[in-house]
């Protein structure tokens, strides 16, 4: 054990899917040739004055609703000022003493074991340009498209204990985003930023250590690692007796270490104010309800009833509801009217095996759901093993092809014609008496290694119950 | 409350500006005045006066979620010092060493 308890606390930005940005028409879409999706409001001309977009209090209103937060009665921007060049105003819209949601919490599992971490806050505000550094320090370069795309930071309580609980809470809260569906939670684009904030103190001590602020981290697996490390430095820097110093880290992916950022701001001093253009706003509990009608299922929920409804496990209704659109393919499949515990087998190693070696999103794979549906029937009617299946699933996962192309292509039909087995089974005996005398005497694995040898002399195909029995019969068992 | 000199500087540093001492010290006196100005709201009785943000009784001001057209690439780039590639270019940022 450690002598150091480590304190983890995480700030999540979210970029919410609404079409227009927070205070002005232009698109938010991602992706536009930079510069084309910019107006007078979000470039920062003077003399022009911002206007709410609902939709995007609507989303901050779910969000925070599905993290179990209370919702403000009365909320109110500020402007947070700040000079860098991605941020044309000087100054970026937020909310400073009036955020939408406050007090809330979300449930982790890590190790078998249901964690609460609370919520301190989410406020909505205006995201930043996008800042391309160029090489030999020849200067940056500015897109604006991004800045005024609505976002919420998502605050949490310095409740986390390792870098595995943070990510486990990155993880459920992406989850739970993706399904009230405010935001499309892509880290590798950018609508889902996580910076962390993290101490050590002795074991049994009451107040936090001094914190060092890891700055977007851009990835789930960066989250982890980059925490890992500053685990461990700050542990060396304590243990050295000195103290650690409050200061912002980048991490370094490729060198896996974390580096000192020095920003030409000195000591950060925001200067908050009330944004005396935009008016006060007030959430009444029927805007409340409106809202809380609309939100979907949520992960937990989703996860319970997969539980209880199909009877699957714990471990593989959190692994088939975490990510939505993999939920939506294991309904869908479901559909076609096919056993609810295989489809989960088959989704879970099968098809979420492939996705993970592959590193791709469930979205991009080229298999439909009744695809799955069609090959695990063919598993219950005998027409292929599991064993083949497998290689018609990754054949199926490569190529897009449905499953009854492929079987009859690949000549995969499995071989259930007993005059057929039979030779082949005498074959094979015929080749290891020994085995034989091993069964005679009560070992079942010669038995386990005979169906082996004739399921190898058959490429797989062999129907290997019937291969049983015949090896059976054939020995006068 | 009166603002020091120092004050002035450190506002003046966070707004990027390079004050001689004179205007600093003239700065100094003018804030100060402004605010001595201010102090005269402290003659009201607020007891029964909800705090605000503003002072217009306006509130929920939205507007629907719809795209409108935005300025095109040369327009939102036509301010620009400099510009590349439709980028506006800026002189470094150095964020670490």
């Amino acid at each position: 054990m450690s002598k150091y308890e480590t304190v983890i606390g995480l700030e999540v930005h979210v970029e919410l899917s609404t079409k227009s940005k927070i205070f002005c028409g232009c698109s938010a879409s991602f992706g536009a040739p930079p510069n084309t999706q910019t107006c007078p409001i979000c470039l920062g001309h003077p003399g022009v004055l911002p206007v709410l977009n609902k939709e995007a209090v609507n989303f901050a209103i779910m969000a925070s609703m599905a993290l179990n937060c209370e919702i403000a009665e009365q909320s109110k921007f500020d402007r947070k000022n700040y000079f860098y060049p991605d941020c044309p105003k000087a100054y970026q819209i937020s909310q400073y003493d009036k955020p939408i949601g406050e007090n809330g919490w979300i449930e982790i599992e890590v190790n078998g074991e249901t964690k609460r971490i609370g919520i301190t806050r989410v406020h909505l505000e205006e995201d930043a340009g996008k800042l391309t550094h160029m090489d030999h320090g020849e200067g940056s370069l500015v897109d604006f498209n991004r800045v005024g795309v609505p976002l919420i930071e998502i605050v949490s309580e310095p409740d986390m204990r390792s870098p595995e609980e943070a990510k486990a809470y990155l993880e459920k809260l992406k989850s739970i985003i993706q399904y009230t569906g405010v935001s499309d939670v892509k880290m590798e684009e950018g609508s889902l930023r996580c910076d962390a904030n993290i101490s050590l103190r002795s074991v049994g001590q009451a107040e936090f250590g001094t914190k060092t602020e890891m700055k977007n981290l851009n990835s789930f697996r960066n989250v982890e690692r980059s925490l890992q490390y500053e685990v461990k430095r700050q542990a060396e820097v304590l243990d050295s007796g000195e103290r650690v110093i409050q200061q912002s880290m980048r991490w370094l992916e490729a060198e896996g270490k974390t580096k000192l950022m020095r920003s030409k701001e000195e000591a950060h001093d925001y200067r908050y104010f009330p944004e005396p253009d935009l008016v006060d706003l007030y959430i009444d509990e029927e805007w409340k309800a409106e809202i809380r009608a609309q939100i979907p299922e949520l992960p937990d929920a989703r996860k319970k009833r997969y539980m209880e409804a199909y009877g699957l496990t714990a471990y593989d209704a959190t692994v088939l509801t975490n990510v939505k659109p993999v939920a939506e393919f294991f309904e869908q499949t479901l559909a076609e009217k096919v056993d609810a515990k295989l489809t989960a087998n088959w989704i879970s190693s099968g098809i979420l095996g492939y996705l993970n070696a592959e590193g791709k999103e469930i979205e991009e794979i080229v298999t439909l759901p009744k695809h799955l549906a069609q090959m695990i029937q063919l598993i219950q009617t005998g027409t292929i093993s599991t064993k083949i299946a497998k290689k018609v699933l990754s054949m199926m996962l490569a190529t897009g092809k449905d499953p009854k192309q492929i079987v009859k292509e690949e000549g995969l039909i499995q071989i259930s014609d007993e005059g057929q087995l039979k030779e082949e089974v005498q074959k094979v005996l015929a080749a290891h008496p020994q085995s034989i005398e091993d069964i005679k005497n009560g070992k079942d694995r010669a038995l386990g290694f005979l169906v082996g040898q004739i399921m190898k002399a058959t490429k797989g195909k062999a129907n290997p119950q019937l291969v049983n029995k015949l090896i059976r019969d054939e020995i006068g068992l | 409350m009166s603002i020091q000199k120092e004050d002035v500087y450190k506002v003046a540093a966070l707004a990027r500006l390079k004050l001689s001492e004179q205007e600093a010290i003239q700065y100094t006196n003018q804030l100060n005045d402004i605010l001595q100005f201010a102090e005269k709201l402290n003659e009201l009785d607020t007891t029964d006066v909800k705090p605000t943000s503003h002072v217009i009784p306006v509130s929920n001001v939205m507007r629907t979620d719809e795209v409108k057209t935005s300025l095109s690439q040369e327009r939102a780039l036509f301010n620009a010092p400099d510009q590349q590639d439709g980028f506006v270019k800026v002189p470094p940022v150095f964020e670490e060493e």
